[in-house]
């Protein structure tokens, strides 16, 4: 049942996943003449906090020591139902996609947790910010991938992805696909805390999201946190890129190296839209997120159309 | 079974009056309640799953009333609705015995014992009832006993205010039903619920009066007025059995009459999800909205009830057009929401009782740092506010993916056949969606800022965790949120046979294809459950591994540079659902008052915000005031002059003659 090429893809997810930073940020550094970190360095990063020490606030409590590790449970547990390259996922089943959902949701339940936990006035605003754009968000997701359904007649992440290939190469609803492709774009940014909606290197605490929501986590908490957020660059990233690619490039073991290069691709795609925008102020991020529900529901009016 | 029903249901106003009889120093009641509520639930028990195996257990008796009789029948429909006010009865009577030991003098809290057994002993009864005049009389006796015990603290005026809301509100709740019944009845020829299967002729108007009747009870947005007023003003055991089970009989009264309808139209179950949709979303935002943790429980227990709603009119829709699999899998997502939600708040009922009671404050931007203090209480809040949210692997997850399941399997349809299902399944989707993530956001914010970081406040300096016997029945509760999360393969069986039982003619075809498929994903389900538990408890030892021989150190919370924090510098809960509350500013005034800080050195600055439910004082109490002062303008026919009268009374008689003459 659980195929080498489904394992593979878990590997390729948990070895390469870092890489997409490394990606990003090397894209702004083409972009602002500069010759950018070496393409290893989150590795070196991780690999270093990983043999630090930790500083804990006498404030916190076991829920800010446990919520990094349930947030990487989570990105594993999200990793398990991800379908790359239209292959099965190791476990699929109907009604995946919810569970694929919701578990992203428990890991933020865990992070907004455990920022609230320190008691940092800075902390709360973060979490505050990132319940209420995620709160957004998931309609917008789950539209997504309704419609999604609709068009494969499968509510499974596999299945899916699996039907979607055949019907791109045949032609269909190729407008559909790309609507829902724009508002997981946005989700995407939204949910990995990239411009236009959050900066990850700005400096004020005052205006981040997620940043300010592991100010206080250090050495192998950190870690993990960046770790399981590269992870999640990648899952999200694979149900963009399973969108557009491969339109069947013939064997299973080439599709899932071309979904790796499109997952390059879409990094380097985010390292543009970084160097290229300014992030938005806060109260306009709503209004993004509307923008995203809008485009995934779009699909909708091609089911009212036929009736009519 | 029988007999075994019948005791446990007697179990109930026997130990109510024997709760009386103890004097006014023994604290006898206090044990009385738990054990005759026990015994009711042990010997419950059985029949329950009797007739939700398939068997219903029936009971009749002539009785000396002009009309009607005394028939008792209990369905798998009934039976699924007993389990959990068989569970939370004896589980909220065990701690309302902790919680009642130092309130006030001992009379009183025997009385609120006695309706307290009522209260249980009338939602009994509701759920047997299979007579009209018996049901409306078991209807009244749940409803008064539970304003008895909302009045409980009567000397308090908000507590007034409170009882009297909900006296108002459930009294109206109960005039649509006298009307409904009455149709019913005159349609039927006679009261018992057996005539009235499928002899309607006016369906939809039917429909419309059990919506308004028994939605006053559920709480849907537009007649949920009471429950946030009455919720905060009654013990928090009491508020646990009102918001777990009573609430629910308004669904299981509208359950009850669509089994009793002819033929459902379609518009039905438009109606339930645009009622489920505007309550989801509406109760989200309001609780979000509350200073109040218990005002807040109440609010999202309107949220829950659509959740409900949705799923039931998703199924609606489904089974309007011979979908049956999507039909079952609403109903029974809305069925198993049904009790995962009597379940969970219940329990934030109980741990929002405990706060108050270890520190006198409900009010949340008081509290603070509670977890170090009642770590207990605070891992089960965390618990029941996961499993609200619907956060895996916990129950409330379990029936919100049916409901989702059901809404994608309707969309999967797409336009083909007719539209409406696919329609159904979009809109579910969104306000199901909007209103998990708004919940979430509610209730990260409770638990983070009633428990986590400092204290806030004096109050919370002194707080102690919780007695045993308020700790013990909050445990259960917790667990039970793990284990119906975990063991969802098997409840979906017992969820289904009740959702069959809507409409058994129907629905039966669909039941063993869906059961087949589901049983399978949510044993997938919770393969990965306990799969993932695993690898977190294995990442944990792993990551305390690395950090055992480490430098590990403690200082406090980094403020920017700034080295003298204090805890009222932290965000508070006001402040964290501001965003939200400013987004979806056109549903809500937000009241502020206040002094700005002013000057080179300002001293002192004041603020405060509140948000008044619309619905009460923009739509009710104007209402109620035109009606009072409409009533006050028709006594100037009522002066006293007995010669007045009379011709009153001529005028009366001459207008009956031509009307009959007619």
């Amino acid at each position: 049942m659980i195929s080498p090429v489904s394992i593979s893809s878990v590997a390729a997810a948990l070895i390469l996943s870092p890489l997409l930073r490394s990606i990003i940020n090397r894209t702004k550094a083409g972009f602002a003449g500069r010759q950018g970190p070496p393409w290893l360095q989150p590795y070196y990063d991780l690999i270093k906090l990983l043999r630090k020490g930790a500083v804990y606030s006498r404030t916190t409590t076991w829920i800010f020591r446990a919520s990094p590790v349930a947030g990487l449970t989570m990105a594993l547990g999200a990793l398990c139902l991800t379908p790359m390259g239209g292959e099965n996922s190791v476990l699929h089943f109907e009604g995946d996609l919810l569970l694929f959902a919701y578990m992203l949701g428990l890991w933020r339940f865990f992070t907004i947790l455990a920022a609230m936990d320190t008691g940092s006035s800075f902390e709360g605003m973060g979490a505050s910010r990132e319940a209420f754009y995620s709160a957004l968000a998931e309609p917008a997701l789950l539209l997504g991938l309704e419609g999604l359904a609709l068009k494969a007649q499968s509510a499974s992440l596999s299945g899916i992805y699996a039907a979607l290939e055949n019907s791109v190469s045949a032609g269909g609803h190729a407008a559909t696909l790309i609507f829902i492709m724009l508002a997981f774009l946005i989700i995407y940014l939204t949910e990995n805390a990239r411009i236009p909606v959050d900066d990850p290197t700005t400096h004020l605490e005052l205006t981040m999201i997620h940043e300010v929501m592991v100010l206080d986590h250090c050495g192998v908490d950190l870690a993990i946190i960046e770790y399981a957020g590269a992870l999640k660059l990648w899952i999200l990233g694979l149900l963009i890129t399973g969108l557009f690619v491969p339109i069947q490039a013939g064997a299973t073991w080439l599709n899932l190296g071309a979904s790796i290069l499109c997952l390059f691709l879409l990094a380097v795609l985010v390292g543009v839209i970084e160097s290229v925008m300014a992030r938005f102020k806060l109260v306009k991020i709503p209004q993004l997120l509307t923008g995203a529900f809008v485009l995934a529901a779009l699909w909708g009016v091609w089911i009212a159309r036929t009736q009519l | 079974m029988k007999l075994l029903l019948l005791f446990s249901l007697s179990a109930y106003p026997v130990t109510a009056v024997l709760s009386l009889l103890p004097g006014r120093r023994s604290q006898l009641s206090g044990w009385i309640n738990p054990a005759g509520s026990m015994l009711a639930a042990l010997l419950g028990f059985f029949p329950a799953m009797h007739a939700l195996g398939g068997g219903a257990v029936e009971f009749q008796s002539a009785w000396s009333f002009p009309i009607g009789s005394f028939h008792l029948r209990l369905d798998a429909l009934s039976a699924w609705f007993c389990l959990p006010m068989l569970m939370i009865s004896a589980l909220a009577a065990s701690y309302g015995r902790g919680y009642m030991r130092h309130s006030g003098d001992q009379t009183s809290v025997n009385l609120h014992w006695f309706f307290f057994q009522l209260l249980s002993g009338g939602v009994y009864l509701t759920l047997m009832a299979w007579d009209a005049i018996l049901f409306l009389i078991a209807w009244e006796v749940m409803s008064l006993s539970a304003w008895f015990l909302v009045m409980f603290d009567h000397e308090n005026p908000t507590v007034q205010r409170a009882g009297w809301i909900y006296l108002a509100a459930t009294q109206l709740g109960t005039a649509f039903l006298l009307i409904m019944f009455v149709m019913l009845g005159a349609d039927g020829g006679g009261l018992d619920f057996t005539l009235f299967l499928g002899t309607s002729r006016a369906a939809g108007l039917v429909f419309i009066f059990a919506v308004l009747g028994f939605g006053a009870k559920a709480g849907f947005f537009g007649l949920h007025v009471w429950l946030p007023e009455a919720h905060p003003a009654a013990p928090s055991h009491v508020s646990g059995l009102m918001s777990g089970v009573m609430i629910k009989m308004g669904v299981y009264g509208l359950l009850r009459i669509l089994t009793m309808l002819p033929a459902w139209a379609e518009w039905w179950g438009w109606l339930l999800i645009g009622a489920g949709a505007v309550s989801g979303l509406g109760g989200a935002l309001f609780a979000m909205a509350q200073h109040d943790i218990k005002r807040l429980l109440a609010y999202s227990s309107v949220e829950n009830i659509g959740i409900v709603c949705l799923g039931l009119g998703m199924g609606m829709l489904g089974f309007q057009h011979q979908c049956h699999t999507i039909a079952l899998l609403g109903m029974a997502g809305a069925m198993l929401h049904v009790l995962n939600h009597s379940i969970f708040k219940t329990a934030l009922f109980m741990g929002a009782g405990s706060v108050a009671h270890a520190t006198g404050a409900r009010e949340i931007d008081l509290l603070g740092g509670l977890q170090k203090r009642m770590p207990v209480t605070a891992a089960i809040f965390m618990l029941a506010a996961a499993a609200i949210c619907g956060l895996p692997p916990l129950n409330g997850f379990i029936s919100e993916m049916l409901i989702f399941l059901a809404a994608f399997r309707g969309v999967m349809l797409g336009p083909a056949p007719d539209v409406s299902v696919a329609l159904g399944g979009i809109a579910v989707v969104v306000s199901l969606g909007l209103t998990g993530g708004l919940a979430m956001m509610c209730f990260a914010n409770v638990f983070g800022v009633v428990f986590l970081g400092e204290a806030r406040h004096a109050c919370c300096e002194h707080a102690h965790e919780a007695p045993w016997s308020m700790r013990l029945p909050m445990s259960l509760l917790a667990a039970a949120c793990v284990l119906a999360g975990l063991g969802g393969f098997w409840l979906i069986q017992l969820a289904a046979s009740a959702a069959v039982s809507i409409h058994p003619a129907g629905m039966n075809d669909g039941a063993a294809e869906m059961l087949l498929m589901e049983t399978a994903v949510l044993l997938k389900v919770s393969a990965l459950a306990l799969g993932l538990i695993v690898v977190f408890l294995l990442l944990s030892l792993a990551r305390s591994r690395l950090l055992r021989d480490r430098d590990v150190r403690n200082v406090s919370t980094w403020g920017c540079g700034y080295a003298s924090p204090s805890p009222r510098m932290q965000y508070t809960g006001s402040s964290f659902v501001q965003p939200a509350l400013h987004a979806f500013r056109l549903f809500f005034r937000v009241k502020t008052s206040g002094d700005p800080p002013s000057g080179r050195l300002p001293v002192r600055a004041r603020f405060s915000s509140y948000i008044a439910d619309p619905w009460l004082n923009g739509f009710y109490e104007p209402l109620l005031k035109a009606a009072a002062a409409g009533a006050v303008r028709l006594r100037r026919i009522q002066h006293g002059r007995v010669h007045y009268y009379v011709l009153y009374l001529i005028l009366a008689l001459i207008a009956i003659l031509i009307w009959s003459l007619h």
